[in-house]
């Protein structure tokens, strides 16, 4: 008892770095279950689980202490002063973002077994589980850090880690490689360019600490040396460059679709849920804790908002002429992302608190909907549309889960889509601009179009070959499966704990604004 | 006279890269063209770094007698790039990684070539 109250005071108190040490650690020593069993088999697999279980209760707990204290959690790595030393900082918003993050790799990594044992050589299983969880490592990492630098570090974990869990598809589908380094160009190009903004603000405010920077930033705001200075505007310039990159902004998106498609199915899940969440949460850090109230953004805000509704109309268009059903989603996710993105342009708490909901919404719905079509590949060999033909008899429990997420994309009532949608259109309305709120809702009937279209090959056309005998799911794809549907069914039904914790996150965003 | 020589230098070796990343067809070539970006980054880091007032600059931010007497560059810059390095020795194993398995699979790394077999086995 002793022992234990001693062990949970020191967890509390070392909590912020605790959940990147664990999957950072955990994931080096899955390399070793290699010499268990030829390729770690199971045995990487049960230790993966059990770190990423870790890592949600680190997160689950962190989330409770951030809510019941209301108070930023500020962690010192080594003790050092803030603006020398790497500070850890977690408020409303991050806890969401990491809690979202370690729900999401568990259940993908429940769910990855059987995927992962037919689509990985089996001498690699261990291989492939220390690059997935350091890729947790960096996604959480990203969100936990208040040091600018740190920031960039980070990203290349996550970003250098995806690249390679995208090009482990490369052995069911070549076209995996040459996506994956795409992704790796294009996503350098995007991590240089952040690299280089922040190269700018430490030569602006001689500091890497965000906080430090806005206080930097704002002091020479108010001496009124920034009203000319081009180096904020070339900082900010590059920054959102590398940012519009990461997050996949239209027309910066071209290294989604086949990233996303040629992917094993269970990387599929875990990157379209998180990695570019983790972009748009970058964004909200530097636009608005950084340049809050220093720099006139609103500009670059309409920008934002325009680029935004081009993306969701040209994606959502485009997902409607696709015939491989990862593509479909994938298109849907540029088009999903640029929801968020038209959320926070607003600038007003309806808008940003629509675009933090959207981020768990979003995850949950798009992780459970590759999961299904991740469970036709194992069953059929393949997710085109000759593959899905009358499928919805076979496994009706997969596409019945498919065809609710579908639902929840669209925006349908009693779906987490839908509440998503209800604020953003409330932030339109605040905005006085019926033209986006309009895109929104053209967005979700192109959504009808193209979910509609899969849902008819999928339930009313008779099997391709009516001898082909398709089994439904194993458990350990239909749980995590159906976990993550039915929470966006409940969420839907009810969203007052999802609400809550996104406007606690959205004001801490405008408060950084509003300066 | 050479005060921004070193941006210059850093901007016109990005934009090298960038060009040989966006007009290069072969895909080693592209991979060496995005090494090439990133160096210049590192160039532009590190003279961030140096101290220069009133005709004064100083010295390498060593602990002798100068540094403690003296201005000293800024070693912070310099220090954040040594990850910066490591981080883009890093992204080019994995790009030549990804690379040489595409060879093994195509049989080419002329992109154009890729996008035919690719558009033909469709």
């Amino acid at each position: 008892m002793e022992f234990e109250s001693e062990f949970m005071r020191a967890l509390m108190e070392h909590l912020p770095v605790v959940v990147v040490t664990i999957p950072l650690f955990g994931g080096l020593l899955t390399l070793f279950t290699g010499l268990i069993q030829r390729g770690g088999g199971v045995v990487a697999w049960l230790w993966s689980l059990l770190v990423t279980a870790a890592i949600l209760a680190c997160a689950s707990l962190l989330l409770w202490q951030v809510q019941t204290t209301g108070e930023q959690v500020i962690y010192r790595l080594g003790s050092w002063p803030e603006q020398w030393g790497i500070v850890y900082i977690v408020d409303a918003l991050n806890a969401y973002v990491i809690f979202t993050i370690a729900l999401l790799g568990f259940m993908a990594t429940l769910y990855a077994k059987t995927s992962i044992e037919a689509e990985v050589a089996h001498d690699r299983h261990h291989q492939f589980y220390t690059v997935w969880l350091l890729a947790i490592a960096g996604l959480i990492g990203i969100s936990v850090t208040g040091d600018a630098f740190n920031v960039y570090v980070l990203l290349e974990i996550a970003s250098l880690t995806v690249y390679t869990l995208v090009a482990m598809g490369g052995e069911r589908d070549r076209r995996a490689l040459v996506a994956s380094l795409k992704y790796l160009i294009l996503g350098s190009i995007g991590a240089t360019f952040i690299l280089l903004g922040i190269g700018y603000l430490l030569m602006l405010t001689g500091t890497l600490n965000m906080a430090d920077m806005h206080d930097q930033l704002t002091q020479m705001h108010a001496r009124g040396e920034l009203a000319h200075n081009r180096t904020v505007l070339v900082g900010f310039a590059f920054l959102m460059v590398g940012l519009g990159l990461k997050m996949a902004l239209f027309p910066l998106h071209l290294w989604l679709p086949n990233a996303y498609t040629y992917a094993p199915s269970a990387v599929s899940v875990l990157i379209a849920s998180t990695a570019t969440k983790v972009g748009v949460y970058m964004t909200f850090r530097f636009v608005f804790t950084i340049w809050g109230g220093v720099y006139d953004t609103s500009e670059d805000m309409y920008l934002l908002s325009l680029l935004a509704c081009a993306g969701i109309v040209i994606s959502s268009v485009t997902a409607i002429s696709q015939f491989d059903a990862k593509k479909v989603l994938a298109y849907s996710s540029i088009g999903q992302l640029a929801y968020i993105v038209l959320g926070f342009s607003m600038v007003n708490e309806p808008g940003v608190t629509s675009s933090v909901i959207h981020i768990f919404n979003h995850a949950v719905v798009k992780g459970g909907m590759f999961m299904a079509l991740g469970a036709v590949c194992l069953r059929t060999g393949g997710t085109s549309i000759e593959h899905l033909q009358g499928i919805g008899k076979q496994m009706p429990l997969t596409m019945a889960a498919f065809t609710i997420g579908g639902l929840g994309l669209i925006g349908v009532p009693m779906t987490a889509g839908f509440v998503s949608k209800w604020f953003l259109i409330e932030g339109a309305m605040e905005h006085g601009h019926w033209a986006l709120a309009f895109v929104v809702l053209l967005g979700s009937l192109l959504a009808l179009i193209y979910i509609w279209r899969l849902v008819e090959i999928i339930w009313l056309r008779p099997p391709l070959d009516p001898k082909r005998v398709v089994k439904e799911a194993p458990l350990t794809m239909l749980i995590p499966m159906w976990i993550l549907i039915g929470s966006s069914i409940a969420f839907g039904i009810d969203a007052t704990w999802t609400a809550e914790t996104a406007q606690a996150a959205a004001r801490v965003i405008l408060e950084g604004a509003k300066l | 006279m050479f005060g921004l020589f070193n941006y210059w230098l850093a901007i016109v070796i990005m934009m090298i890269g960038f060009y040989g990343v966006i007009a290069k067809r072969n895909l080693l070539k592209q991979a060496i063209a995005l090494s090439l970006f990133q160096t210049g980054v590192l160039m532009f880091y590190v003279s961030m770094g140096v101290y220069e007032k009133d005709g004064v600059s100083g010295v390498a931010p060593v602990w002798t007698d100068a540094a403690k007497a003296g201005p000293f560059d800024n070693p912070l810059p310099h220090v954040l790039m040594l990850t910066a390095i490591v981080v883009s020795v890093s992204t080019l194993a994995v790009a030549v990684a990804l690379i040489v398995n595409i060879k093994r699979k195509y049989g080419t790394i002329e992109e154009d070539e890729i996008l035919a077999i690719d558009a033909r086995d469709r």
